[in-house]
């Protein structure tokens, strides 16, 4: 069975879920090999639970290149292991840096990319939701090696044990490029990540500034906070933590939306999560029209009295 | 200064947006000029100024005859000059055909002058794939210096930040480079009537694939490394329970929870 390589999201040797995800796809389509950037140390580390999700591979990349030039370095690996292990496809996670890389790589061994997929099928057939979730697309690549970029959630990972056989890559990339000159780290919430999380409670303009209420009931229930464009704009809520077609898209298990009207941009990051609950106190506020359950209120009233209630029934 | 900005005209995401039976974006419906678009626009009309008269921004759309459309609103908003790329044998690209058609613009308008920048959308808002501004900066081999929130040019070279998740990255690159940036980045002007009616005599270029020396077989939907197989309306999702609020609105909203096995 042909090879398909995974590009492993990590942090410092953790690997992030969305990997664990993509390892799952690529077991339907082929044999997975992990791509690891980092330091070897760290790949050992990692290698252990990158094998729990099946990767029979595990091919470790150290330079210091990977982290002092933008996406080309990466994208030159991949156009080498494309060339040299021929395998079936590429998957890589949906971020800027993922969508780039792939695209770089693609134009590089002139090969079809296919971004933000929520699937992707044992011949490589990949979904797609476009125009704000309106329509279901699926898509194949018909030139070169497929490269496919998926969306955080999209798939349950599973665990499949295999070996995880750590291999050095020979291969030094030119280290031309855009340089990284410095990077500052951002405090870290104790939340978990937007795009990850199984609940995602987001305030709008109609927080009026105070996300108090927001993060209590996200914190009660374990989730990630979001924010609507407007909030973000007005300087309330970082931008990182913006949903819509110019924020993140998420899918989580539960999705909250506190004072949010429910704009089309803002349903392409949220449309497709799997329960919608919307709090606002205009009941002809578009978002309803989303909600498995809507409460017409006033945040301020309905979200504290939750947030008690979920303390409750949790303790 | 002398800067290349890409407008690309899409569907408007307020009317309904569909496909024909090519599988391929209804383009017939009302479009516009894609929204983040304005704010490479923005950038580059804000580094002209600082640089005096003799710099140039020109906006380039690759798209069928409507698109025409978001060169001359470029044009309105401040553009000096615009390029329209109009040739059918383009319809139904992808994105590695539609970055070579944009590469080509490029190299053709860098070699009458050159060029320090290329300023992108951070992503169509229709196709949304961000792989354009990385596959033209490939085809050019120009350094891409990309989601950008802000950008500064100096001593032949442009720095920009790149707000991440969990970090900011600080990025420097030699000019020419590609740059793409974010919603972020500014406040987009709007057209003045002055420019309005100053844009009805700014030069605007109407080239084919043989005016850029590319190939009929590198583009198109025959060409296209991509290819559609199925699309499907997404059913609606149906409408559930609303309840209003009469003191009691956090408790049944913490019920619905607890019944759907989500607490
Ligand atoms: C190119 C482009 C990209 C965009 N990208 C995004 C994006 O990524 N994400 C995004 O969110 N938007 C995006 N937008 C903006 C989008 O169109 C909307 O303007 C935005 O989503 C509105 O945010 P909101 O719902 O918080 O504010 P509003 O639309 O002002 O809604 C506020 C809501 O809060 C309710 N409310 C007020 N006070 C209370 C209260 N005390 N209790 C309960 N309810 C209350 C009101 O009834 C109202 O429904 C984009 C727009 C464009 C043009
Ligand atoms: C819903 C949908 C999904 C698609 N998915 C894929 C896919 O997965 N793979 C694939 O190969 N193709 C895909 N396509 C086709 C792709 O959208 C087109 O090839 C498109 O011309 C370029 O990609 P983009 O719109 O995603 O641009 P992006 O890379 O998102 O655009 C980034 C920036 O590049 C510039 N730009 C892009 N196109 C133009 C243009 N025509 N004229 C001027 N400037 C431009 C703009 O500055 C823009 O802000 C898809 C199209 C649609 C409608």
């Amino acid at each position: 069975m042909s090879e398909v390589l995974v590009l492993v999201d990590h942090a410092d040797g953790t690997v992030r879920k969305p990997t664990f995800e993509l390892l799952t796809l690529a077991r339907r389509a082929g044999t997975p090999v992990a791509v690891f950037v980092g330091a070897t140390e760290a790949a050992s580390n990692a290698a252990a639970t990158l094998a729990e999700y099946g990767a029979e591979t595990v091919l470790v990349a150290d330079d210091p290149v990977y982290q002092n030039v933008l996406v080309t370095p990466a994208a030159e690996l991949l156009a080498h292991l494309v060339g040299s292990r021929q395998p079936a496809a590429v998957l890589l996670p949906s971020s800027f840096d993922g969508k780039e890389i792939a695209a770089r790589a693609a134009a590089k061994t002139g090969s079809g990319v296919i971004t933000d997929a929520i699937d992707v099928d044992a011949d490589l057939t990949a979904t797609q939701q476009v125009f704000a979730a309106a329509y279901t697309v699926t898509s194949k690549v018909a030139k070169g090696t497929p490269f496919i970029t998926v969306k955080p959630n999209s798939v349950a990972a599973e665990p499949a044990p295999a070996t995880g056989a750590v291999e050095a890559i020979d291969f030094t990339p030119s280290g031309t490029g855009a340089r990284v000159v410095s990077v500052e780290e951002k405090p870290a919430s104790g939340r978990p990540e937007l795009t990850e999380a199984a609940t995602v409670v987001t305030g709008g303009r109609g927080t009026g500034g105070d996300f108090g209420p927001v993060e209590a009931l996200a914190d009660a229930l374990g989730g990630a906070v979001g924010a609507s464009r407007a909030a973000v704009d007005a300087g309330w809520y970082p931008h990182a933590h913006q949903v819509g077609q110019t924020g993140k898209t998420v899918s989580p298990q539960l999705y909250i939306a506190a004072g949010v009207s429910g704009a089309v941009q803002h349903r392409a990051g949220m449309q497709t999560s799997k329960t919608i609950v919307a709090v606002n106190k205009d009941e002809d506020a578009p978002i309803f029209e989303l909600a498995d359950f809507g409460v017409v209120g006033d945040i301020f009233d309905v979200l504290p009295q939750a947030t008690e209630e979920v303390k409750k029934r949790k303790a | 200064m002398r800067i290349a900005v890409f407008t690309k005209y899409v569907p408007d995401a307020a009317e309904e947006r569909t496909f024909t039976a090519d599988k391929t974006v209804d383009r017939d419906t009302d479009g516009l000029l894609s929204e983040l678009d304005e704010y490479p626009l923005e950038e580059a009309l804000t580094f002209a100024e600082a640089h005096g008269k003799d710099a140039e921004v020109i906006a380039i759309t690759v798209g069928p005859k409507q698109a025409v459309a978001a060169v001359k609103k470029s044009l309105q908003i401040g553009a000096k000059r615009g390029v329209h790329v109009l040739d059918d044998r383009i319809a139904g690209s992808c994105v590695l055909s539609t970055s070579r058609v944009l590469a080509a613009v490029v190299e053709k308008l860098h070699a009458e002058a050159p060029l320090d920048l290329v300023l992108t959308g951070l992503a169509s808002t229709d196709g949304v794939t961000s792989a354009v501004p990385v596959q033209v900066a490939e085809r050019l081999g120009w350094p891409a210096a990309t989601v950008a929130s802000s950008v500064e040019v100096a001593d032949g070279k442009v720095r920009i930040r790149r707000d991440g998740d969990t970090s900011s990255q600080f990025i420097e690159a030699e000019l020419p480079a590609v740059v793409s940036v974010t919603d972020q980045i500014n406040e987009p002007r709007y057209p003045s009537f002055r420019g309005i009616m100053a844009a009805k005599r700014k030069p605007l270029d109407t080239w084919t694939l043989d005016d850029l020396g590319v190939s009929g077989d590198e583009v198109g939907q025959a060409a296209a490394s991509t290819v559609v197989q199925s699309i499907t309306e997404r059913p609606p999702r149906t409408a559930g329970e609303i309840v209003h609020d009469e003191g009691d609105g956090g408790r049944r909203l913490a019920e619905y929870l607890a019944a759907q096995k989500l607490v």
